[in-house]
């Protein structure tokens, strides 16, 4: 399953992105071959619709779970209707690696 | 132009599409139940919520409630006796799907298949999650009367409409606190 965490870096150190839609990176995690992905956010400077243009671009790699600090208003049913999963980490300060290390005691 | 009717809170819509009676031919003229009706009988039958809590789960008030609740169950009434098909159809809702916290790791996370039943964190696996309700608190201002002009609170009086209460302060016709006409400050009753 394909997950996928906003950051603020393109690399694993960097910190959780409290925001979704302008977030800097978004990292595609795979649980099951355990790769990561670092896809940078071409919607962060836009003036309107950055939400549903990150949501495009989430949903085009197949991602059934998004973690991020917040997720705006247009988003969410988006979301919904896609069946994907949303996760609101209010903890801004955990790093992408910590965050992977949290999903894997799952598996 | 009548006020718009207010966006309803729905989270679990039906998986099916309606109803079909046994033994008739199919008709042409199905009933049509809303979604918000739907939600309204799955809230009070189903879920045996009270009125009042039922219309805060949907985001109406308690009477706006009462009259789709009322009108879902006219139109079952209706299939029932004259063997029409129901068909669910329509309405003014938004699906909101449920939310969980997780007292592990503190993540909020929502569920969009319904189905199945959620026992793990979406995060960390943990088992301690719990239900998540936004609106968890109840509203105390529900039985509260309040003054427009002065911000005077009373009691509300069970019986007496809020808008018949005149405050002793401003000789002001009160309001209902909390109510969506809180900020109608003009009225022709204040002597100020």
């Amino acid at each position: 399953m394909k997950v996928a965490i906003t950051s603020t870096g393109n690399s694993p150190e960097s910190k959780l992105d409290s925001r979704f839609g302008r977030c800097s990176y978004f990292v595609v995690y795979d649980t099951e071959s355990q790769s990561t992905e670092f896809i940078p956010n071409p919607n962060k400077e836009n003036v309107e619709g950055a939400g549903p243009a990150a949501v495009q671009l989430v949903a085009s790699r197949a991602v059934k779970k998004v973690i991020s600090g917040e997720f705006g208003a247009k988003v969410k049913s988006i979301f919904d209707s896609l069946q994907i999963q949303l996760v609101v980490l209010n903890d801004t300060e955990k790093k992408i690696s910590e965050v992977i290390d949290l999903l894997n005691h799952k598996n | 132009m009548p006020r718009p009717k207010r966006i309803r809170r729905m989270t679990n819509p039906p998986h099916f599409k309606g109803f079909r009676p046994i033994g008739l031919p199919e008709e042409d003229h199905p009933v049509l139940l809303n979604y918000e009706e739907y939600e309204s009988i799955r809230l009070s039958d189903f879920e045996f919520h009270g009125q009042l809590e039922a219309a805060q789960l949907m985001g109406v008030s308690r009477p706006t409630f009462a009259r789709i609740y009322e009108s879902a169950r006219r139109k079952i009434a209706q299939a029932l006796v004259l063997g029409k098909a129901i068909v669910f159809e329509g309405g003014k809702v938004y699906f909101d799907s449920e939310w969980y916290l997780c007292n592990s790791c503190g993540c909020y996370f929502n569920h969009p298949a319904k189905e199945e039943e959620i026992k793990n964190c979406a995060l960390c696996g943990s088992e301690e999650i719990e239900q998540y309700n936004n609106d968890s608190e109840p509203k105390t201002s529900e039985d509260t009367c309040i003054c427009p002009q002065c911000g005077l609170e009373k009691t509300h009086t069970p019986g007496i409409p809020c808008k018949k209460e005149v405050c002793v302060q401003c000789n002001c016709q009160m309001i209902r606190k909390g109510s969506p006409h809180n900020y109608r400050k003009r009225n022709n009753n204040c002597k100020i």
